[in-house]
């Protein structure tokens, strides 16, 4: 009998081109996501060297984080931002690689459009220059997110060096209460093993919460696994994943559909497999969570009240709390639903596609945005954004006195013109609060497309339970 | 890349856990399309008010730190955006090794690519190297990687673990690129079984 494999263990394998016998391998890369801000300088190295890419047709490239998410008609204002847009523009046209530009149609965030497209399936090996390539995971594929060095190793080569990561696996058992999300289960998990606790691991989430999620919400969980420190994240693929992918512009078809279905449904771990580590958490126990912090690891349930840096034993931790409450201009022991709010974001590749916007057009639907309040909402694609306006939701957001944005990164992290002013709050349904994350000085929580909306209505953070 | 054997130099305390890439440097200097520059830009934020003045009680913008070469860091160094722009930036303000107890693992990678030594080191004797940095100019530290040593100002030795093939990259000024086309048949190869094995993948 051979050894019982995990998932990870078997994408691994089946994608090994060498192992050095230090255990440094070079894996093979069947797909390449490319955006304008990790890129000029991998495209510059090649020229240099004068090196080919060495599969074209395995990119996809687009144009996401710098792009204005008001009237494109105009273009790009700011002469940096449109300098980077136009030499992926270049880049493409020169080496050979699809692009989708500003004004396409198909135009989004790229981890939003890779499975939107198709191009993202099970079993694959997925790299792109952004740590939140994780969100490919959500397939059951080795989705991993690299620098600029390896940007360029990866086009010259179609291959990457990598070291064999540990294996974690995250049950997730019973089933979430009304009103909690995937994003919610997330930062859960974050808040418990912490911001470095899946570091040199592979984070496979596995149980029965997790089977129950639909594909989305299963994306917007891989999404954060680097908020964990992880590598990756990975879902096993099932139904759910199969039906998702089946009929995408890029997806196999006829014959091969069969063929590939067949050899994905080899993928899941196998009975008995090892994993390095393995953590447990009850879903029923997770209420919606907001983070108060500096790190998505500052995470507690809506019902909570912002923690005392004078209970943290660890003398680092409590300078790291203290210093983030600074920050946050908040005092310890205010409950978590008297913070007041200025701004609200509805977007980024963590919750901005279909299902995100009708969790948060359901909260919004009927209700008005507070007056001291600024929304916005912004879809994750051009084909999101086209959905749910068929769907009418753009005017559920307008009615409400949302803002309806294009595509794009936006104030996920804040390299456009959409940006928080130093001291201002926001509720978003990104994936970092970092110091500046969302504009110099600006002070962002956390939390699942429902609760944004609700602190949108309420003017603070609110409890989603009570609204719907 | 450029070779990295043996130098001594200054090293600044930087403690803070969980330094993130936004922090090292934020997404909005992101927008150069250059590898070369971002040195001024480096820990932004921390460094400089709004208004572009100095905060002086940002260890960098310290007498003796201004030129430090070392950087001793706090637990999960590097965390965040996969931005290879942090270890340009801290390469470009001068810095050739970074070493704490330890770092984010994009980070890790995209510092070695580029020439940047990181050394991992127990908290105890990260907290040491911290306690010399204290005298600030007398507290030079040599970084030899040939022996895998760190000598402090006082002349007692640490020595540290580092991946055997990554110290050898460094040791050599060698590129990934090159070393991996070398392989080029063993990627060929790959590539023809993998077309009859898994034809979708190509189609
Ligand atoms: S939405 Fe935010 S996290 Fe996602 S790719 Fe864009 S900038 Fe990165």
């Amino acid at each position: 009998m051979p050894e019982p494999r995990t998932l990870f263990d078997k994408i691994w394998e089946s994608h090994l081109v060498d192992e050095r016998d230090d255990g440094v391998c070079l894996l093979y890369i069947d797909r390449h996501l490319v955006h304008e801000v990790t890129s000029p300088q991998a495209f510059d190295g090649l020229r240099a060297a004068g090196r080919k890419v060495r599969r074209p047709e395995a990119a996809l490239a687009v144009a996401d984080h710098n792009v204005p998410t008001t009237d494109r008609a105009k273009g790009i204002e700011e002469p940096e931002s449109r300098l980077q847009v136009e030499t992926l523009e270049k880049n493409c046209a020169e080496f050979g690689i699809r692009l989708f530009s500003m004004n396409d149609a198909r135009q989004g965030i790229v981890h939003i459009i890779g499975p939107e497209q198709g191009l993202t399936q099970p079993g694959m090996t997925i790299v792109c220059g952004d740590s939140h390539t994780a969100t490919h995971g959500a397939f059951g594929a080795l989705a991993i997110g690299i620098g600029t060095s390896e940007v360029e190793h990866v086009l010259a080569t179609q291959t990457l060096i990598q070291k064999r990561s540990r294996n974690m696996r995250i049950n997730v058992v019973g089933a979430p209460a009304f009103g909690v999300a995937a994003k919610d289960l997330i930062l859960a998990i974050i808040g418990r093993i912490g911001a470095a606790g899946g570091a040199g691991y592979v984070i496979e989430y596995a149980g029965p919460a997790v089977r129950a999620l639909s594909m989305e919400g299963r994306m917007t969980m891989c999404n954060m696994s680097i908020e964990a420190g992880a590598r990756a994240g990975l879902i096993a693929p099932d139904e759910t994943t199969f039906e998702y992918v089946k009929g995408r512009p890029l997806a196999p078809e006829g014959e091969a559909w069969e063929k590939a279905v067949a050899d994905w449904r080899t993928l899941p771990g196998d009975p008995g497999a090892r994993y390095d580590t393995e953590v447990t958490l009850d879903a029923a126990e997770i209420a919606p969570q907001v983070t108060w912090g500096t790190s998505p690891e500052d995470v507690l349930p809506i019902t909570g009240r912002v923690p005392d840096p004078a209970d943290e034993a660890d003398e680092g931790r409590r300078r790291a709390m203290e210093r983030s409450l600074d920050y946050m201009g908040l005092a310890p022991g205010t409950p978590l639903r008297e913070i007041k709010i200025d701004q609200v974001f509805i977007g980024s590749c963590t919750n901005a596609r279909i299902e995100d916007l009708r969790e948060a057009a359901r909260v919004a639907k009927g209700r008005a945005v507070a007056a001291h309040v600024g929304a916005m909402v912004v879809p994750g694609s051009g084909l999101v954004k086209r959905q749910a306006e068929d769907e009418g939701l753009d005017a559920v957001f307008t009615d409400a006195g949302f803002e309806w944005r294009e595509p794009g990164c936006s104030m996920c992290l804040a390299m456009n013109p959409d940006k928080l002013a130093p001291g201002e709050r926001c509720a978003s349904t990104s994936n970092r609060n970092f110091e500046g994350r969302q504009g110099p000085g600006g002070r962002t929580h956390l939390m699942s497309p429902a609760m944004a909306a609700a602190a949108a209505i309420a003017g603070r953070l609110a409890d989603v339970r009570e609204l719907v | 890349m450029k070779k990295f054997t043996t130098f001594t130099g200054i090293a600044a305390p930087v403690p803070a856990i969980n330094m993130n890439t936004d922090k090292i440097i934020p997404a909005r200097f992101l927008k150069t399309i250059k590898r070369s520059g971002l040195g001024v830009s480096l820990f932004k934020d921390l460094r400089f008010d709004p208004d572009g003045s100095e905060k002086p009680d940002f260890v960098l913008n310290q007498a003796p730190f201004r030129d430090a070469a070392i950087l001793l860091v706090g637990e999960n160094f590097g965390c965040g955006s996969s931005r290879e722009h942090a270890p340009w930036a801290l390469l470009d303000f001068g810095i050739r090794c970074v070493i704490g107890p330890s770092f984010a693992d994009i980070f890790y990678n995209n510092a070695f690519k580029n020439g940047l030594l990181l050394i991992t080191l127990p908290q105890a004797e990260v907290d040491a190297l911290m306690e010399d940095a204290g005298r600030g100019a007398n507290a030079r530290l040599t970084v030899d990687l040939e022996n895998q040593r760190i000598t402090r100002a006082g002349g007692a030795a640490i020595a540290f673990e580092i991946d055997p093939f990554r110290r050898h990259c460094l040791l050599n000024g060698l590129d990934d690129i090159g070393l991996t086309l070398a392989k080029a048949d063993k990627i060929d190869a790959y590539e023809a079984r993998q077309r009859v094995a898994r034809p979708w993948l190509y189609g």
